[in-house]
Formats: structure tokens, C-alpha cells, sequence
């Protein structure tokens, strides 16, 4: 495909803007621009044709099957982007006057109190704009409480090897030292490696549960007790809470502060990797600590980012959870887990689990075995899912797993979906025993094949130039 | 609704397969005490009419002011057609991040396209895909700018007030300090800025143009914070860099901004958009997703994730930032702004800002009683003292224009493309009422 830049023709343009019709005024010499930036020159229809060219090389959630493991890639609903895209919601300036934004009062209040509901926590942040800028929230909150109760010694954050690799860099962020701790066996945390880890510098414990490797820790209860004991608190990684919102709240779990995904959990959609939004929960007595903007709420807080967060997408997530309401909310999970134990169930046989037992919405295979047998690795599998129009899962994580593929398809898929997904996933595990080498080099029906990574970071080309 | 596919009996059918009854069964490793025994206390679910009525309510009880004479980090401007259209397709709105090159060329095209108009705009090297929005841009750049010697991150406290406490949050997280440089006349104080900058300073940002919209003399700034041998650190608004001078022209390291008006609408402040450019020198401090070229095993062109080296997943407890995401969907809405205005049309979106908000400040000032409090050169906003300030915010109001943001002295103006000069003149006009009462 050629690049904006290589279709641009000079004088090409679009007639956006009347005549100015009041006296122009120049910029100070001092600061005047020299040269036009060279951004593309195009008409409308140019650009319409180059931007559905590029749409045609996107794989959306309404193209296929996409069970990307730990990103929970659900169907985003249309109503919910009906709902964002009202003018009386995006036409309001964040520092409008208080009575002409009731609108959005009551809708970021009206998200908070549901989502509090599903948490089990008392007080809520939509500022973060994704799970690490709310990660970073929430770490930030146990930084404040330590250091208003003036515990200076409490250095450290406890986050288990299985950890998505955004736990142990927001701790850093935080200024903590980070304590890995190894995985018990069953991929859950163990109990004594904990023990051994906590002690009177401990300010806290990152985790999520269900954890990376879609299991749901049956200790959980003294896991959260342990820690308090030591004087620390518990955060809680929303990440993986599809597979239990209305079941079990965190909150009941023991934690004291949570970030949930509303582009995971509760449907926005992922925009190609933004705009989320990390909504951050905490118990009462962690409330004085939550985020403000200082222009909307005035000095004393920290902050994040700027206003109060990405309010069109809490908008988004409050349609979907005033559809889904009481019933819809575990339904949604339930089915989840469903879905995930199913499609299982159905590759048995093959792929080999790395953990046989019932898991909750999502599920990770251990190739390690496979690819001693046949010489084919967990991203040969990976590349030749895209020949059958199907979205890879996730790749080698968690890093407690070798040739991991980690498999999440999420309540949305229907049971046809699943069947089929299983059986191109069990034609797979019989084609890297028949022709191991077709799958070494996949994908094959694509536009491009394998990139050269290693080339992209030794010669780093990030932009286009003139010529 | 929940969006569950499936009917009764096929979920029915799933369950025999697996051996179990009830879905009660697949939570079996789940303590019993723990499982929630009552229903949640939200109501009951409701039809895609029912919602969107009750959504729709709630939309009408905001007001949408046809006029927006107010700035301060978050403007009005036209948002052409072909930006909503495009950004709306589902294959750019649903897709997740373009980790699998081969599927995903089309949103990788885009953000390198993105990258390479953040880089023209900014006069940069190489640009990230994206971060959350300006003021945690800002902070971002701090942070990379830190090493083990420099550790003091200086700030002019006449850049965004929101801006300034997002660094100080970072700094606070990273146990770094952080100081303010005091404003004089509106501007950074030189002479204040000298006499902080040291051997401990890692970097020093200022906001082109201002909180109060003045113009501030960067070059010479960049040169004192270049002769302290630290970092100079640009926070500009990408819709004057069609005719204002380029961060890199002015001597900035680290060029970072909100692109929020490049196409997103105010939504009551967000989703927006942050950017961040720097020099070769200093690519591999720069946080977050960059996009790179390469060739696939065939010999074509394509492009992919790149430089992951520095990122979360790879150095986890040692990246320099937790940032896994960017604001895609943002990125290629400015995208596409920036090549549905192209170069001349970005630069008359300028000259038409900087031409109304100074018809604006003069018809104001010449009332009685409304003075600008800061009398440099300006881009589109100025702060004028306003007297019943109050009653005449309220009037404009009443009439469906938002006036200015009240501040410390007076009232922050803001005008762009968007304001006809008959709206100005109705603006002045009721000010003028008010006042004459």
C-alpha cells in the first residue's frame, strides 16, 4: 500500500473553511514559521478511498473470530457508539458552568455507583485513561496512605512471576522495589513464597484473579489477610474480571483498591489500542486520596491526566451496563466461562492445556511439548490461524508458561463459532505433524508475510521523508 | 440483553458436553462464602429503545453552547466530515493493537503515517504512537528526560494548571522532585528560570502558547536551560504549527502536546490525544508504542511494532514507563484532520484563530472597565479583567454563547475558525449591555 505522503498531489484540497472574515493579524516575526509542514494534499475523495484501503488490511472485532487472550475482545455494540456520539455530549467544554454539564454529573455519577456495586468498593476515578494509567493510579494510592500515616519504611510491592509486565513497571513508576514471587505449580500463587516476601517494608500486593493463567486462586481470602497482617494493601488488577462481574467482587475478596478495563469488561471498543479507560475503585477510607483535575476540582490531589478522564467511553460503558443491568451483568460473565471450558473441552486431545482442570473465561495451551515433537512453535501455530481467518490468541504469556497461546473467546462468540474454532485448531496440531514447514512459513494468504523485526530495530526507519 | 449469542439450549448442550448441570458447576473453585448470593443492586436490563431513551435524557440535560469563547486546554473547533466518517469504521473502532503485523498493516500504516505529521508539525525525528493526553505527555517527557545525575524537573508555572499537576503526580510516584518557575507579566520569568536552573536539573517545560495564551520567548529559554546542560522540553499546540515556529526551530529536545484539536470534539474533556517527538539522540528514552518500517521475507515494504525494547513487556520492573496502550483511535482521528486540512489549510486554521481572538480582544477592550491583563503577543487566547463578571458570563450564556474562564485578574478568552465575526460582535454587544446597567 503507499503511504498518504506517496499519493499527495500539490494543490489537491478540500474547501473546509468560509473567508476569514475579520482582519488577519500576523504572527511576531521572532516566531514566524518558515516552511509549511508537508502534510499531505489531497481532496475528500482521496482521502476516502486511502483510508478504506488501509480498513481493508484491519482485522475488527465484526471481521472474525478474535480470542486474544487477557484483552477481552468482545462485541462492542453499536448503541453504545449512538449513545457517545450525542451532540449533547460532545459538544460540552470540560469547564462549562456546573448546571449545563448535569448531564455528565449524572452520568459519570451513575457509572460510578454501578461500578462500585460490581467491585465491592466505595469510591471511583474515571481519570485514568487505560489499565496501566489506572495501575498507576491505584499504586498511587497506597503511596499516599503510607505516606500520611508517615510509614516511611514500607519500600516494596509484591507482584507474582505470572504478573502482566505493566504490575512490576507501575511499581517502579511508584518508586517501589519490586519483589517477584515464583508460582506455585498450579499457577497460583504460593502461599510460602508470599510468607517469606512480606514483612514490615511491604506497602503491597498486585494481583489479579482470576489470574494470568485463567484460574481462579481458592486462596485468595488468606492470600488478602496475609498481607494486611504486614500492614500492607491488596490492588487488584481488573483485567481478567469478565469472568466473574456479578459472580464475585473484589471488594469481597479482600482488596482494597481496583482498576477495571472498560475497554476489556464492559465493551468499549479497543480503537486499535485506544482510547480506554482505566476506572479505578477503592474502599473509604482510600478515598481522600482519588485523582482531580485542578481545574474542575481545584488544588490539593493528584492527578493523572488532564479534566476528569475519557468521558465518552464511560459513556460508552454505562450503555452497556444499563443493557446488560442486574440479570445481564453475571449472565455475561457466566457465559464467558462457558465459552472458554467449552471451546477447551473441544480442542482436547490436542493442544495440551497447561493447566487440566476448569478454568474461567479464559485458558492457556503449553506447546512446549508439541514443539519438541515437531519442530512448530507456538507463533508457527499463531501465523497459520491468520490463513483461516481467525485472530491469533495471545502469544507467550504469561512468561510462566513456555509456548504459551493463551485463549479468551470471550460470551459473545455464538456455539457454532466455537466449534469451528476448534476444529481449525485441531487441524493445526495435525498439520505440524504432516507438513511442519507450511507452518514455518505462514502466514501465506496474506498481503504481507513475516516482517523482519530484528531489521526494524537495528535500522530504525519511524517516518517518512521527502525525498 | 447481555449479548450472549446463544439460547437456552445451546448453552444447555455446552454444559452437557462438559459433564455439568448448572453454571453454579463452573464455579466450583470458587469459596462458597465468596460467590454473591443476591443480585446486584443496579436495575434490571433494559432494550436498545429503553436505553437509548434513558441515555439520550441524560444528554439533554446538558447544554450545548452554539458559541465557545473558552480555551484553556480543551477548544472548539470545525471538525470536517470525512474525520467523523472515517473514524467511525468498524475495523479501525473494534481492532485491537497491531501486534500480528500481517493482519493489522492497515492500522500500522496509519499510526506511522501519524508519526511521520506529528514529526512535520514539530520539526522531530521520530514521534510515538501516542500517549493519554497532554498534561501526562508532559509528564512522560519529564520522566525521560531524568537520569541519575539530573533528577530535578523544572516547570513554568504559566504553562496549564491541569499540566502542572500531572507532573507533579509523576515526580511524586517517582520520588523525584519537582519545581515551579514563577511568572511574570504572564510569561516564565527569565531571570527566576536562570537562577533555579543547576547541575541537578534534568529538564524544563514550558507551554507554547501559555495558559494565558502569551507567546513566550522560547528560543532564549531553550538557550539558558541548554547552557545549564539540561533538557529543553516544548508543550505546544499542534493547530498553530502552520504558522507559528516549530518546537524544533526553537532548540526543544522533546516536543509533547494535546492533540485534542486536531479533530476530537470537547467531549466534557476527553477521549484526547497526547503526542511526544524527540531528536534521534534521545529515541530510545521515548516512552510508549513507535511504528517502524521494515521488509517482510519477501522483500515488501510493511511496517511494525518496533524498538519494543524499551516497553513494559520486555523490561517490566526496569521500563522507564508502564505505558501499554496509546489513544489509537485518537491518533488517527488528527490523522486524518491533518491531511483533510493539508499544509495550507492547517495554516489558515491558524491565521483565522489568531485573526478572531484579536478582533475579539479589541472590541473588548475598548468597553470600559475591560483591560488585558497581559499585554505580550498572543495566539487565540488573552485574559482581560471583566467587571460583574459573573452577570455577564450568566447574560452570554442566556444567549448560547460561553464566554471566557473566569481566572486569578479576570477572564480567559478564547476564540477560533469556528466564531463568525457577527457572534463576536453579538458577544461584545451583550457585554457592553451588562456593563452599561
Amino acid at each position: 500500500m503507499k503511504l498518504i505522503f506517496e499519493k499527495s498531489i500539490k494543490g489537491h484540497h478540500l474547501d473546509l473553511l468560509p473567508a476569514c472574515d475579520v482582519e488577519t493579524v500576523e504572527v511576531p516575526a521572532a516566531l514566524k514559521r518558515e516552511e509549511l509542514p508537508a502534510l499531505p494534499e489531497m481532496s475528500e475523495v482521496e482521502l476516502s478511498r486511502h483510508f478504506t484501503e488501509l480498513s481493508k488490511q484491519v482485522f475488527g472485532v465484526n471481521v472474525g473470530f478474535y480470542p486474544l487472550g487477557s484483552c477481552t475482545m468482545k462485541y462492542n455494540p453499536r448503541v453504545d457508539e449512538d449513545m457517545a456520539a450525542l451532540p449533547g455530549f460532545t459538544g460540552v467544554h470540560p469547564l462549562a458552568p456546573a448546571y449545563s454539564v448535569a448531564g455528565c454529573r449524572e452520568a459519570l455519577d451513575t457509572a460510578a455507583k454501578y461500578l462500585c456495586e460490581i467491585s465491592g468498593m466505595d469510591g471511583m476515578t474515571f481519570q485514568p485513561a487505560a489499565g496501566a494509567h489506572g495501575e498507576f493510579t491505584g499504586v498511587m494510592l497506597i503511596k499516599q496512605y503510607h505516606m500520611s500515616r508517615g510509614d516511611t519504611a514500607r519500600t516494596k510491592i509484591i507482584v507474582p512471576d505470572s504478573a502482566h509486565g505493566t504490575n512490576p513497571a507501575t511499581a517502579a513508576m511508584c518508586g517501589y522495589q519490586v519483589v517477584n514471587i515464583a508460582s506455585a505449580p498450579n499457577g497460583c500463587v504460593d502461599l510460602e513464597a508470599l510468607k517469606a516476601a512480606l514483612g514490615p517494608d511491604t506497602a503491597g500486593l498486585m494481583l489479579t484473579n482470576p489470574n494470568t493463567v485463567g484460574i481462579f486462586d481458592e486462596n485468595i481470602l488468606e492470600i488478602t489477610r496475609l498481607v494486611h497482617e504486614a500492614g500492607g494493601l491488596c490492588y487488584y488488577d481488573g483485567a481478567n474480571l469478565n469472568a466473574v462481574m456479578g459472580v464475585v467482587r473484589p471488594g469481597d475478596m479482600g482488596f482494597d483498591c481496583i482498576h477495571m478495563n472498560l475497554h476489556k469488561t464492559f465493551a468499549t471498543p479497543h480503537g486499535g489500542g485506544g482510547p480506554g479507560a482505566g476506572a479505578v475503585g477503592c474502599k473509604a477510607f482510600l478515598k481522600e486520596f482519588l485523582p482531580a483535575s485542578a481545574l474542575m476540582e481545584g488544588p490539593g490531589h493528584i492527578q493523572v491526566r488532564s479534566f476528569a478522564g475519557n468521558f465518552l467511553v464511560v459513556v460508552k460503558a454505562l450503555t452497556y451496563l444499563l443493557t446488560l443491568g442486574c440479570e445481564g451483568v453475571p449472565k455475561a460473565a457466566q457465559n464467558a466461562v462457558l465459552n472458554a471450558n467449552y471451546l477447551l473441552h473441544r480442542i482436547k486431545g490436542t493442544f495440551e492445556p497447561a493447566f487440566d482442570r476448569v478454568c474461567m473465561h479464559e485458558f492457556v495451551l503449553d506447546l512446549a511439548a508439541f514443539k519438541k515433537e515437531t519442530g512448530v512453535s507456538a507463533l508457527d501455530v499463531a501465523k497459520c490461524l491468520i490463513d483461516y481467518g481467525m485472530h491469533p490468541p495471545t502469544m507467550y504469556f504469561p512468561l510462566i508458561v513456555h509456548e504459551a497461546l493463551m485463549l479468551e473467546p470471550t460470551e459473545t462468540e455464538t456455539k457454532d463459532t466455537l466449534d469451528q474454532a476448534a476444529e481449525v485448531y485441531r487441524k493445526l496440531y495435525e498439520l505440524g505433524h504432516t507438513d511442519p514447514e507450511y507452518m514455518h512459513h505462514a502466514p501465506h494468504n496474506t498481503p504481507i508475510g513475516r516482517p523482519d523485526d530484528v531489521r526494524a530495530t537495528r535500522t530504525p526507519v519511524v517516518r517518512w521523508q521527502k525525498a | 440483553m447481555s449479548y450472549v449469542p446463544s439460547t437456552i439450549e445451546e448453552r444447555r448442550e455446552m454444559l452437557g458436553a462438559l459433564g455439568m448441570q448448572d453454571f453454579k458447576d463452573l464455579y466450583r473453585d470458587v469459596p462458597a462464602g465468596m460467590l454473591l448470593d443476591h443480585p446486584l443492586d443496579i436495575p434490571h436490563g433494559m432494550s436498545e429503545l429503553e436505553v437509548t431513551r434513558a441515555v439520550t435524557a441524560m444528554a439533554a440535560k446538558n447544554t450545548v453552547f452554539p458559541t465557545v469563547l473558552r480555551g484553556a486546554g480543551a477548544y472548539d473547533h470545525y471538525i470536517p466530515s470525512i474525520v467523523k466518517s472515517v473514524v467511525s469504521k468498524e475495523e479501525f473502532l473494534t481492532t485491537y493493537t497491531p501486534y500480528q503485523a500481517e493482519l493489522s498493516q492497515g492500522v500500522l500504516q496509519s499510526i506511522f503515517e501519524f508519526q511521520t505529521m506529528i514529526c512535520e508539525l514539530t520539526g522531530m525525528d521520530v514521534a510515538n504512537a501516542s500517549v493519554y493526553d497532554g498534561a501526562s505527555a508532559a509528564a512522560e517527557a519529564a520522566t525521560m528526560c531524568r537520569d541519575r545525575k539530573r533528577h530535578v524537573t523544572l516547570v513554568s508555572g504559566a504553562a496549564n494548571p491541569d499540566v502542572i499537576n500531572t507532573v507533579r503526580t509523576y515526580c511524586l510516584g517517582a520520588n523525584a522532585e519537582m519545581q515551579v518557575v514563577p511568572v511574570k507579566d504572564g510569561k516564565t520569568d527569565m531571570e527566576a528560570l536562570k537562577a533555579m536552573l543547576n547541575a541537578d536539573v534534568a529538564s524544563f517545560y514550558v507551554q507554547q502558547p501559555n495558559f494565558f495564551g502569551q507567546f513566550e520567548d522560547a528560543e532564549a529559554l531553550g538557550a539558558a536551560v541548554h547552557e545549564a546542560g539540561a533538557m529543553f522540553v516544548m508543550g505546544v499546540n499542534p493547530i498553530t504549527l502552520g504558522v507559528v515556529k516549530s518546537p524544533a526551530a526553537c532548540g526543544a529536545d522533546v516536543a509533547v502536546g494535546e492533540g485534542q484539536p486536531l479533530g476530537m470534539p470537547l467531549s466534557f474533556g476527553g477521549p484526547y490525544l497526547g503526542f511526544m517527538a524527540t531528536t534521534t539522540k534521545n529515541m530510545r528514552r521515548l516512552p510508549g508504542r513507535i511504528v517502524g518500517e521494515t521488509v517482510d521475507d519477501q522483500g515488501r515494504r510493511c511496517y511494525v511494532l518496533s524498538l519494543q525494547a524499551r516497553e513494559q513487556h520486555i523490561r517490566r520492573e526496569k521500563a522507564s514507563s508502564n505505558i501499554c496502550s496509546n489513544q489509537a483511535l485518537c491518533a488517527l482521528t488528527a490523522s486524518v484532520y491533518l491531511s483533510a486540512v493539508g499544509p495550507e489549510g492547517l495554516a489558515e486554521v491558524g491565521r483565522q484563530c489568531m485573526a478572531k481572538a484579536h478582533y475579539l480582544c479589541k472590541a473588548l477592550t475598548a468597553l470600559e472597565g475591560v483591560e488585558l491583563v497581559y499585554t505580550g503577543d498572543f495566539f487565540h487566547e488573552f485574559v482581560t479583567t471583566l467587571p460583574k463578571c459573573d452577570e455577564v458570563l450568566a447574560a452570554l450564556e442566556q444567549n448560547g454563547i460561553l464566554g471566557g474562564l473566569p481566572v486569578e485578574g479576570g477572564v480567559l478568552w478564547c476564540a477560533t475558525e469556528k466564531v463568525s465575526r457577527e457572534q463576536l460582535d453579538k458577544t461584545v454587544e451583550i457585554v457592553k449591555e451588562v456593563l452599561a446597567k
